[in-house]
């Protein structure tokens, strides 16, 4: 029992936060393995999967710059419109003004700053909320991408092109293999490894002990065992195919992004605004810099997307990024952040990204229309934020706090004094 | 006046709250067409009894009788007080801004024809309404476009709109000036002579002297006496006795002060109000800490004690006008909370939950939040060393949690108090402003947070106590101002405080000789 205990409290870091995202793992694998069956294992075939990534990556960074904007307390409507406002004007500069496509990425990600800076200034500096802010950014940069392309599309060159449907290169003995898809699986799993001795490292200078070793032993296994699954799946597709290069980007952001948000002061007041921004600007925070930086960021991350998607589909459209806002805003919450802000992580963010891009595909993969898809991923959006809700409303954490509940015996014994105890006679001494 | 009949008994009437008992055996008897003042200190309970009066507290949440008009009323919420012709006006008025005066006065209570609002009927009523309390405006007029003054009036008008019999007053003074004080008085006087009742809680002793008739004293939640002002030649002096009645005991820690030289300085500070520009929350107020020095700020609600500190600490409150801040012998401006902080200054606010801690965050990351780059190291937090500093913190302030990974919302409020002093230690001070230090705290934790301030001062750090408990103030500070109506009226040494000097000088705005 014991042994059970210890891997519940440990296995996802054991905290409550974390709770949350082991039910969305947890989630995230039913869903996989549900599919694997019955779409009788298309589902985790190397194409699909090379697929799945390639279809889905600009909605993961997506998710990212949105998870930031989320946890500030806003909203951004506008990153489809954003995505597409920059895709044709890169498609166009290529074109017409044959700029190299490496100048015209760095080009696209500088129009996404300038769109970013326009928004956040309204946001921040005057005050008006970012869902109508974001909201006339919808229509405005909507309304450019089809004036700019005359409602045309614009097709984009080859090397571009790499960014979005390019994969890692070939090369070495051949193994049968990609072998510099599975190269990165190895990074992964020393990486895993290596976090592990870091984090037990640091659970010993916090002088807590680390969790018991078998635990860690398990938890890297798991995790290597995943890896290598998947760097084989990756890896033995299609010749020609392999980890693909937008995947790799969103690795990238992903790594980075998450540092950001974790151990930087600067991700740290996003939190602190999200929480409480009265007591975040009298802890010195700046208030106004930070939802500036957040509302740019999504912009600049946006035009990324964008380019990705173009890249992809070799031509910039007018209707690109149709309802992207609400594929990365749905992601964010599934992965659970919380509506009113200062609650979530970008890992929960890509988890919940990816709850939705498998159901999108194996309902595909099925051959359910998009009519029935639509339907199926409202109601699980609805569903997952509110049994979340429902259990925070019963003082209870979430999905798998309730799903482990029959086997838990101690932990979460209640705190020595409700802390609303004292609230009540508070007010009333402060007006009496 | 005991022939007058009686109009309303309250009865030992007790209201408990979770661990507090904020009413313990009241009595209140109102007779008809008087003027029933009600006096105590902040935390008296006087709120709570006329919330329990008009049905805020519904019959059932707390034990007692309210007799009223003869018969014993069981109100189970404000409609139904407000039937039985009990009107209360708090004091943040509860009028909506973008609606007109009529369209407020009859709010809930719109007078219909066929169904539809009949907008000529109710503006007739209003203008008849607004006569009566000597409000002169377009009954169309915007709440937002008249003064606080008149917004207090359709307040009253809208009181009659729901034929009032007893009228409550929740410090109607409070944010009027003297001349808009002076009007709503005299229109009391009126009511009284047409035969309503009003009670009237006020903080402003000269208004209750030379209005009221009766005095309920209230202290700690009980009924201290009911005086008639004309019979016991009652005096603002009385009063005050009455209020603030009650020995010392020793709730301190001992402390031999260690008192250096002055260090921190504020001179001639002017702010006015963030949104009504007309409105001077700080007049022209000057005051000085010496290092090893605990300073105390004494004033009632209102009185703009937290608008000073908290216009000080980086203008974090307030247009600021004009005044100088000199420490360590240099003028320093400070325009931003983050300039206070790197300037060595703290502020503990008076809110903990709404605006001191982020109630999401866990011990640890509250510790740091004030000053994240001492946990910093190119850029990268160090959670070992956050870890470490909030641990270190957790065992010298004794805060009571399994470990600094807890939340701080699951703290008891002496703890979440203990988190935020950390806090605010962490950034290493070298001024502490601290607002209402103790509010909503028991005794024994309040006496620890007595010794972290004191052991505070003694390692040369200034520290400013702001708090509504005036044994508090004398029990802990070396030297206290005194603060009315935005204006520092007094400074008194810790040997010449007592309740009733400090409690005189913070009704008044007479400037007293300072010693």
């Amino acid at each position: 029992m014991s042994r059970i205990k210890d891997l519940q409290k440990n296995l996802f870091g054991g905290t409550t936060s974390n709770a949350r995202q082991f039910g969305m793992i947890f989630t995230l694998v039913a869903i996989v393995v549900l599919f694997q069956i019955l779409t009788d294992g298309l589902t985790l075939r190397s194409d699909n999967l090379i697929a799945l990534f390639q279809q889905n990556s600009y909605i993961l960074i997506l998710a990212i710059g949105m998870l930031m904007v989320i946890v500030a307390g806003h909203i951004d409507l506008s990153v489809g419109s954003v995505a597409a406002f920059a895709g044709i004007l890169v498609a166009k500069s290529m074109a017409d003004w044959s700029l190299p496509w490496p100048v015209a990425i760095l080009f696209g990600l500088a129009i996404g700053a300038i769109i970013g800076a326009w928004q956040g200034f309204w946001v921040a500096y005057i005050g008006v909320p970012a869902f109508i802010v974001t909201l006339a950014g919808m229509l405005l940069f909507r309304g450019g991408n089809q004036y700019i392309g005359n409602a045309n599309t614009i097709p984009v060159p080859e090397g571009f092109r790499e960014i979005g449907s390019g994969f890692l290169p070939e090369f070495g003995p051949n193994t049968g293999y990609n072998n510099a898809t599975l190269l990165l699986g190895l990074a992964a799993a020393v990486a895993v490894v290596w976090r592990e001795i870091q984090a037990r490292k640091t659970r010993r200078a916090m002088d807590a002990d680390p969790a018991p070793m078998w635990i860690s032993i398990l938890r890297m296994a798991i995790m290597v065992g995943v890896i290598a699954f998947a760097a084989l799946r990756f890896a033995s597709g299609r010749v020609g195919t392999s980890f693909p290069i937008s995947g790799i980007i969103l690795l990238v952001l992903v790594i980075a992004y998450s540092f950001y948000t974790r151990n930087t002061a600067g991700g740290r007041h996003i939190y602190a605004v999200g929480g409480n921004s009265r007591a975040a600007e009298l802890s010195g925070v700046k208030l106004k810099r930070v939802n500036f930086f957040v509302m740019m960021n999504m912009s600049v991350l946006a035009a990324l997307a964008g380019m990705i998607f173009v890249a992809r589909s070799a031509a910039s459209g007018p209707q690109d990024g149709n309802g992207w806002e609400l594929d990365a805003i749905a992601a964010v919450f599934i992965g659970g952040a919380a509506v009113s802000g200062g609650i979530g992580t970008i890992s929960g963010s890509i988890v919940g990204g990816l709850v939705m891009a498998v159901l999108n595909n194996g309902l595909q993969l099925m051959g359910v229309g998009t009519d029935r898809v639509q339907i199926i991923k409202g109601l699980v959006l609805l569903l997952a934020v509110a049994i979340d809700v429902y259990n925070k409303s019963q003082g209870r954490f979430s999905i798998i706090g309730s799903l482990m509940r029959p086997f838990r015996r101690d932990d979460s014994a209640p705190p020595a004094s409700p802390p609303d105890a004292e609230r009540e006679p508070a007010k009333a001494a402060v007006s009496g | 006046m005991s022939d007058v009949p009686i109009l309303l008994e309250m009865r030992s009437i007790t209201k408990e709250f979770p661990g507090v008992k904020a009413l313990s055996d009241v009595n209140l008897v109102v007779r008809a067409g008087e003027i029933h003042a009600i006096c105590g200190e902040n935390g008296a309970g006087k709120s709570t009894l006329m919330k329990v009066l008009s049905g805020v507290y519904p019959h059932g949440s707390y034990d007692g009788k309210i007799i009223y008009q003869g018969s014993e009323s069981k109100f189970s919420d404000i409609r139904a007080s407000e039937n039985a012709g009990i009107v209360i006006i708090h004091q943040e008025l509860a009028l909506i801004p973008g609606m007109s005066i009529a369209e407020n006065i009859f709010l809930g209570n719109e007078p219909r024809k066929r169904g539809a609002i009949d907008w000529k009927a109710a503006n007739r009523m209003a203008l008849d309404l607004m006569a009566r309390v000597g409000l002169e405006e377009d009954p169309d007029t915007l709440i937002k476009d008249i003064g606080v003054g008149k917004q207090q009036l359709v307040e009253i008008a809208k009181a009659f709109a729901k034929d009032v019999k007893l009228l409550i007053l929740d410090e109607p003074t409070a944010a009027l000036n003297e001349a808009d004080s002076r009007h709503l008085l005299d229109l009391l006087r009126g009511f009284r002579s047409r035969g309503i009742t009003s009670i009237m809680i006020s903080h402003k002793l000269n208004e209750i002297e030379a209005i009221a008739d009766q005095i309920t004293i209230l202290r700690d939640g009980r009924t201290v006496e009911t005086l008639d002002v004309k019979a016991d030649g009652v005096d603002e002096d009385r009063i005050v006795r009455g209020m603030v009645g009650r020995e010392l005991s020793s709730r301190f820690p001992d402390h031999t002060p260690k008192i250096g030289d002055v260090f921190f300085e504020v001179r001639n500070w002017n702010v006015r109000h963030p949104i009504s520009a007309d409105r001077q929350v700080c007049k022209n107020e000057s005051f000085v800490v010496r290092r090893g020095e605990i300073v105390g700020f004494a004033g009632l609600m209102g009185a703009g004690r937290t608008e000073l500190a908290m216009s000080v600490f980086g203008r974090s409150y307030g247009v600021y006008e004009s005044g100088t801040i000199i420490k360590d012998g240099k003028e320093i401006v400070l325009k931003s909370v983050a300039d206070a902080i790197d300037n060595g200054l703290a502020y503990v606010s008076e809110d903990r939950k709404a605006i001191g801690l982020n109630l999401l965050d866990d011990i640890k990351s509250s510790t740091v939040a004030a000053k994240l780059s001492k946990i910093s190291h190119h850029g990268v937090l160090s959670e070992v060393e956050e870890y470490q500093a909030a641990e270190a913190y957790r065992k010298e302030l004794r805060t009571k949690a399994p470990t600094v990974d807890e939340s701080v919302s699951k703290l008891s409020g002496g703890n979440q108090q203990k988190v935020v002093l950390a806090k605010w230690m962490f950034t290493d001070p070298d001024l502490l402003i601290l607002d209402e230090p103790t509010r909503g705290i028991d005794v024994g934790a309040k006496y620890e947070i007595y010794g972290i301030i004191q052991r505070l001062a003694d390692q040369g750090k200034g520290v400013v106590v702001i708090s509504s408990e005036l044994p508090e103030l004398i029990g802990l500070c070396d030297r206290i101002y005194t603060v009315f109506e935005g204006a520092i009226t007094g400074e008194i040494a810790r040997a010449d405080a007592t309740p009733e000097t400090l409690m005189k000088q913070m009704t008044s705005t007479k400037k007293l000789a300072t010693r």
